[in-house]
């Protein structure tokens, strides 16, 4: 490998062909490798402006900013998983989608996102570029911009084919007001959307599973369907159901307001491919990773209001009612069978891991 | 799915839940009746779907030793996180088995300070590993009941048909006929009934569970494993009860053959002989419990192919699995119950597995607990 991507790449690359190089460590040197790299992959996926200038720094001017809203909102996740491409998308979706819905569970309008990205020696370029392609997609749904940057390669080994970390910033527009802590009795939980069909189809595209199942990531933005739903009606809690699924993001609503949460098991939208998996495995669709999922608290009155709004809108046509808010026992999440026993819904110790029989 | 919502159907379970309470009605009020459920997976599905709450209170469930990781002894453990730090060795096993606490650490430890532990699904996924790695020792950590006993079986065998020398097995493989004696014969012991454990049958059919009508005048009804299942066969146990019978009865016929399943034994009796005895957690050591590769596979036995320190770890001297185990307290009558031992931190290993009968219980049925405190703070 030269210490250039090889002259054949880029021009691979000028035609819009793939490419069949890899990266190397010079290609994180900061040198003229790097450059190309850059602009190889990134910029011309990206092909902002902005990024173009290749300044330490985005810069945003206020005013834009000052006219969406009051507050700004500022997140940042990193994304590591594996395999790199699944069934419905890949890390680079998943790395813009994720930050976008970080900021719009906080009721923020998504606006500039960051992307730093750590690549093993020897990572496929054709990948990166697959990858990169991906996020622009995905940053284009969305309608953000991809600002900033930065590019590092570690030696084989040192990393797991490729991190990315996105940040983002979004706006918060004057009024909105959705917390955590302000769940209240008689409050009602919804869901846009089924559970569990990430966390399944990356467990099917791993290979230490010979589990052929039929389920997509439902790695998408969120943030259209949250202005809908703040349009509709007065919002108490928001938050997307990621890494630790609905249980964890219903048992911190419930710890942080003081309150129990309580849900109907008949109501849960599960596929039947994921509770198939579930029950093979012995694990529970409710801690599951979801990407596109949306859990929502609204107040009891405006219950019906806030399910029409969603299921108005593409990301929300499969919203549900899943529960309702109580006042005891406080802090805690239960589970109500469909023959009337209860169960508490706890958070998970460590990882879930597969019963053996 | 209807294979599955059939068995979930909340209007059946009313019909047999009020049928429970009519029998459960006529049997005499001495004191309450004790089932077991032999099986994990039994005591599993019975916290998930809150059943014992929706039982009438003069019916008790007790929940038995039925989870492999939860009776596997400390020593056991220690042994395999040994095995695990071997420098060649790559260590299989079960996602489960992985958290159990050895007395130095456990296998998820193990991994963390750098042992090669990977999980896996099946024996046969091992076995691939051993194929993919030839210059590697690979080590499966077998355990369980009847149920995963023949896939290590077939797996060893498969492993000799195709000349693989790397691979050896760890097996910690136990029976449950000489379990449920153990039980039986134990004299704090007051169980009125067994609900069999049904994959565990499926292997051995019905006929090996005789002895406990006809030796110990109890009866055993062979459950599945949905809400409905587990209900029926609570129902048909009460009736037993009622009519003064004494009965080995199959409710898992759609999976469990009188006679069993001959190929699996034959596997089974094929690769593994009983060990003259086996310690168990909570348990002690219990007679021909256990089982080990027959000695013309001592190349895929790994306790004689590497040096393990098969130690006798002595169980924490605070923790009462046995006596959970035994059913003569309940999980949260233990001392260290969600104090010293939690999921989180578990003693026992009652506390380990979501199959547990304490982890199940602090898991998912705190409820009750909580509601009753909550009553008595606003009493006081």
């Amino acid at each position: 490998m030269n210490d250039t991507l090889s002259e054949r790449d880029t021009g691979r690359l000028a035609r819009g062909q793939p490419a069949r190089g890899r990266v190397d460590l010079s290609h994180g040197s900061g040198g003229r490798a790097m450059r190309e790299l850059v602009d190889a992959v990134f910029l011309s996926a990206f092909g902002q402006p902005q990024a173009a200038e290749l300044e330490d720094q985005a810069r945003i001017a206020l005013a834009e900013l000052a006219k969406v809203g009051d507050r700004l909102a500022f997140t940042t996740d990193s994304y590591v998983v594996d395999p790199l491409f699944f069934p419905g998308g890949d890390i680079g979706a998943l790395a813009v989608n994720g930050t976008v819905n970080d900021l719009a569970v906080g009721g923020a309008v998504p606006l500039q996102l960051s992307c730093a990205v750590i690549i093993e020696e020897g990572f496929a370029l054709a990948d990166l570029l697959r990858i990169a392609a991906s996020m622009a997609r995905a940053a284009a749904r969305a309608g953000v911009r991809i600002v900033t940057g930065d590019t590092k390669v570690v030696p084989r080994g040192a990393a797991d084919k490729l991190f990315i970390n996105t940040s983002g910033i979004g706006v918060i527009p004057a009024g909105v007001q959705v917390a955590a802590a302000q769940a209240r009795p008689g409050d009602r939980i919804l869901v846009n959307n089924f559970i569990g069909d990430h966390g399944v189809a990356i467990l099917s595209a791993r290979d230490d599973l010979a589990l052929q199942v039929p389920v997509k990531s439902d790695t998408r933005p969120l943030h259209g369907l949250v202005r809908a739903l703040l349009d509709a009606c007065p919002v108490h809690c928001l938050r997307d159901a990621t890494r630790g699924g609905l249980a964890t993001v219903l048992n911190e609503f419930a710890e942080s307001a003081g309150v129990a949460m309580f849900l109907d098991e008949v109501t849960l939208p599960v596929h039947d491919e994921v509770r198939g998996v579930s029950e093979i495995l012995g694990l529970d669709p409710l801690y599951y990773a979801n990407e596109g999922v949306l859990v929502a608290v609204v107040p009891g009155e405006h219950a019906e209001r806030a399910l029409a709004a969603m299921r108005a809108h593409p990301a929300g046509a499969n919203a549900v009612m899943i529960g309702e808010v109580a006042e005891a026992p406080a802090g805690r999440v239960v589970m109500r069978s469909a023959f009337g026993g209860e169960r508490i819904v706890d958070m998970l110790v460590g990882e879930q891991l597969p019963r053996i029989c | 799915m209807r294979f599955i919502e059939e068995f979930r159907d909340p209007h059946r379970a009313r019909v047999l839940l009020a049928r429970i309470e009519q029998l459960a009605a006529q049997l005499p009020r001495r004191r309450p009746l004790q089932l077991m459920e032999v099986c994990g997976g039994h005591t599993h599905a019975i916290f998930r779907y809150g059943i014992e709450q929706l039982l009438p209170r003069n019916i008790e469930l007790v929940h038995g030793p039925g989870c492999p990781v939860c009776v596997l002894p400390m020593g056991r453990v220690d042994d395999c996180v040994a095995l695990a730090e071997h420098p060649n060795v790559i260590f299989t096993t079960f996602g489960d088995a992985m958290r159990v606490p050895g007395s130095r650490k456990s296998l998820l430890q193990a991994r963390a300070d750098g042992a090669d532990v990977r999980m896996v699904y099946s024996p046969e996924d091992a076995l691939k590993i051993a194929r993919d790695n030839p210059a590697r020792e690979v080590v499966f950590f077998a355990l369980g009941f009847e149920t995963t006993m023949p896939s290590t079986a077939l797996t060893v065998l498969r492993a000799l048909e195709e000349g693989i020398d790397n691979f050896s097995v760890f097996c910690n493989h136990i029976t449950i006929i000489p379990t449920i004696k153990a039980i039986l014969d134990s004299p704090d012991i007051r169980l009125d009934g067994f609900l069999g454990p049904g994959h565990v049958s499926m292997v051995i059919g019905s006929a090996p569970y005789e002895f406990i009508c006809h030796h110990y005048r109890k009866p055993l009804v062979i459950a599945g494993f949905e809400p409905l299942d587990i209900l029926h066969s609570i129902y048909l146990l009460l009736c037993q009860l009622v009519e003064g019978r004494c009965e080995v009865e199959n409710q898992y016929r759609r999976v469990v053959a009188a006679g069993g399943n001959d190929a699996a034994l034959q596997a089974v009796a094929r690769v593994f002989e009983l060990r003259e005895f086996f310690e168990w957690r909570g348990l002690g050591s219990i007679d021909h419990s256990g089982v080990r590769l027959r000695g013309e596979f001592a190349h895929f036995d790994a306790e004689r192919r590497f040096s393990v320190p098969n130690l006798k770890i002595a169980d924490p001297k605070s923790c009462q699995c046995g006596e959970v185990l035994k059913g003569a307290i309940k999980p949260w009558q233990c001392k260290v119950f969600g104090s010293a031992c939690t999921p989180k931190t578990p003693l026992g290993s009652l506390m380990v597995s979501s199959e547990g009968a304490c982890a199940a219980v602090h898991s998912y049925g705190r409820l009750d607990l909580i509601r009753a405190r909550e009553l008595r703070e606003e009493s006081a």
